[in-house]
């Protein structure tokens, strides 16, 4: 067989070897009846990124992504492929990789059929054909189940077909609903980790969702939280989680303590708080950016930016005295519930050999730099 | 009386009335095999001349050709309305659907005196005379719900995400729906057919009402031949309409279990 390969051996384009794509949502907007189920939403997705809508239950991903596939006509707003208005190109014009939680291959066809299924429509030969289902199952390492049914592989094996399935027609955008929800637990993080490396490998441009936080954080080169129809912020994965722009943000994403304080003073540098308990916190600007004048705010600390020790505190650090009251205790490392003054405040360190036990006296210290100030 | 007791009495009972349904039915398929020219026991040997009288009778297999086409037809019709009414109904949003869905099944729940009186009433307000083509349509209303159940069932079993994936790589809604739902929806359209076309094949009330002077079905042909005597060869043409219409459905069943078996439910 000679055919068109490229230095990896496949007849799929790499990541260097194509054009990406942009995804872009002007003011989109999506109605029920008198239900809004997203509001004005404008969302830029850069050319072969991996972009993650995250939120809770019915905060309106699918119905998002939905749009973007073209199974769902938005009520207003312009999405825009590749600088194109697609808002009237039916689904099957749009050239896009579709993947659902329930895999939705067809029962009726071989799993070298469904792959082939796209290509048909796209006028490939037969030989070519051929080759690039066999390229496909390599890449999503199941060579040797080309003859079978659906049913009788597992779910991972399903989900994998059915993204060899969306891939193999290079798609100018890859749109994944919760394509994991469905597998166990362990195969979720292995198939976490390979479709990431597939999404590099050809780096088509993509839009996941999810409810998990883990895999939003794992996956994504950005991710754009959502709730209640609308977008609570954008950003990196490690910017979002360390500097939440919201308290959504904050108590969606990992665990949070959220204090009520107030801002006493403010200039260019630093934020000066004043917070029950806690006493005088002077924190830095950048903490703070939505923050422009004194009055009650909100002081977020995360659980596992608050330390926990028996010994003196080390300098630069805000520590004080508290009694540990619940231990929840998980192998490496453990969660307490502690309380300090009239406080209660949760914390998540690493264990080193014991934990702290129940009862026990402990300095609890924070650095003012790992907190992050929201207006009340 | 104790529990063993009336459980003897119900399974006794259960025997009878089976053997009740069921006794006259065996006693015309023997006779039909009676050497005899009196269709009545005792039986005077085992014969098919009876069967070979039949297909030189040329009035019953003028009622048998008209019977399998006007069956051919109702299946076929049938079927492509309950096809486009279950997916109408199941697929999209059609204002209205409730009522709709009542009225297609609607024939079911209604006498057959009472449809056939009401349609041929109704024709006559209208001054349109009987021909073959009502007849047709009187049996396409009467088999219709049969389809649009078994259609139904099966396409609320399709998963609307599949015909979407389809879509997403390229199909046209109707390259869906030719490639990937009626596929699947095969066995239940098959036994739908099947169904319709044994209905519309044993039907007697409706027809009699509904044909045109002159045309006979292989029932209203009995019916016509039975006013006269009752000749074996009736027992005959009993045994040939047990064949069909007891096993098309079962034939129908069979394949359509198979495919569901291979399309993976
Ligand atoms: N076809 C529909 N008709 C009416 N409401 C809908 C429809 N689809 C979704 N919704 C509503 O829109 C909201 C967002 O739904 P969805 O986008 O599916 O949420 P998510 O995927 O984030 O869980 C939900 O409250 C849901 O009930
Ligand atoms: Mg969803």
């Amino acid at each position: 067989m000679t055919g068109p390969r490229g230095k990896a051996g496949t007849t799929l384009p790499l990541r260097k070897a194509r054009d990406l794509s942009t995804v872009k949502l002007t003011d989109i907007e999506k109605r029920f009846g008198d239900y809004v189920a997203v509001h004005r939403m404008s969302l830029e997705m850069p050319e072969g990124g991996f972009v993650t809508l995250l939120g809770p239950s019915g905060c309106g991903k699918t119905t998002t992504l939905r749009m973007i596939a073209g199974l769902l006509d938005p009520t207003a707003g312009e999405i825009q492929i590749d600088g194109k208005r697609v808002n009237d190109v039916p689904i099957h014009k749009r050239n896009l990789g579709l993947v659902f939680q329930n895999y939705a291959l067809f029962p009726h066809k071989t799993v070298a059929d469904n792959i082939a299924f796209g290509l048909k429509y796209r006028g490939v030969g037969k030989s070519e054909t051929a080759q690039k289902v066999k390229d496909a199952l390599e890449l999503v390492q199941l060579p040797h189940v080309a003859e079978r049914y659906p049913r009788e592989l597992s779910g991972g094996q399903q989900q994998r077909i059915a993204l060899a399935r969306s891939i193999v027609i290079e798609p100018d955008v890859l749109l994944l609903d919760e394509p994991l929800s469905a597998l166990d637990a362990n195969l979720r993080e292995d198939m976490r980790v390979e479709l990431k490396r597939i999404q590099e490998r050809i780096g088509v441009t993509t839009v996941f969702v999810t409810h998990d936080q883990s895999e939003a954080l794992a996956m994504s080169d950005q991710i754009v939280v959502m709730s209640a129809g609308r977008v609570e912020q954008m950003g990196a994965p490690q910017d979002v989680y360390n500097t939440p722009g919201s308290e959504f943000v904050a108590r969606f994403l990992g665990a949070s303590n959220i204090v009520e304080a107030r801002c006493t003073a403010r200039d260019e540098t630093s934020i000066v708080l004043e917070a029950p308990d806690l006493g005088r916190i002077v924190i830095p600007a950048d903490r703070g950016p939505q923050v422009n004048g004194t009055g009650p705010v909100k002081l977020v600390l995360r659980a596992e930016k608050l330390a926990l020790s028996e010994d003196k505190p080390s300098d630069g650090v805000i520590s004080h005295s508290a009694r540990v009251e619940t231990v929840d205790y998980q192998g490496q490392a453990a969660r307490y519930f502690i309380r300090l003054g009239e406080l209660q405040l949760q914390a998540i360190n690493m264990i080193d050999t014991h934990p702290h036990g129940e009862g026990s006296e402990v300095s609890a210290s924070f650095r003012p730099s790992d907190c992050t100030v929201l207006p009340a | 009386m104790n529990r063993g007791m009336g459980w003897s009495l119900i399974r006794f009972w259960t025997f009878l009335v089976y053997i009740f349904m069921f006794l006259p039915v065996a006693v015309v398929v023997l006779l039909s095999f009676n050497a005899s020219e009196f269709g009545a026991f005792p039986m005077s040997g085992l014969s098919f001349r009876w069967f070979v009288e039949l297909a030189r009778n040329e009035a019953i297999l003028r009622a048998f050709q008209t019977s399998m086409i006007l069956g051919a037809l109702t299946a076929l019709i049938s079927t492509t309305i309950g096809v486009l009414a279950s997916l109408a109904l199941i697929r999209y949003k059609v204002p209205g659907q409730n009522l709709i869905s009542t009225i297609l099944i609607a024939p079911i729940l209604v006498p057959e005196v009472v449809l056939a009186v009401a349609l041929l009433l109704f024709l006559n307000a209208l001054s349109i005379n009987k021909s073959f083509a009502l007849l047709l349509a009187g049996h396409v209303i009467f088999t219709l719900p049969f389809v649009i159940l078994v259609v139904q069932a099966r396409l609320v079993s399709i998963r609307r995400d599949v015909e979407e994936a389809a879509m997403s790589l390229g199909a046209s809604p109707i390259q869906t729906f030719f490639s990937i739902t009626l596929p699947l929806l095969l066995p239940a359209v098959l036994a739908g057919g099947l169904f319709a076309f044994t209905i519309s094949f044993d039907d007697i009330t409706g027809t009699l009402f509904w044909k045109p002077g002159g045309v006979e079905t292989v029932p209203t042909q009995i019916f016509a031949m039975l006013r006269n005597s009752i000749s074996p060869e009736i027992n005959a043409l009993g045994t040939v309409m047990i064949a069909l219409t007891v096993g098309l459905p079962l034939l129908g069943l069979a394949i359509a279990r198979r495919m569901s078996a291979n399309s993976g439910g």
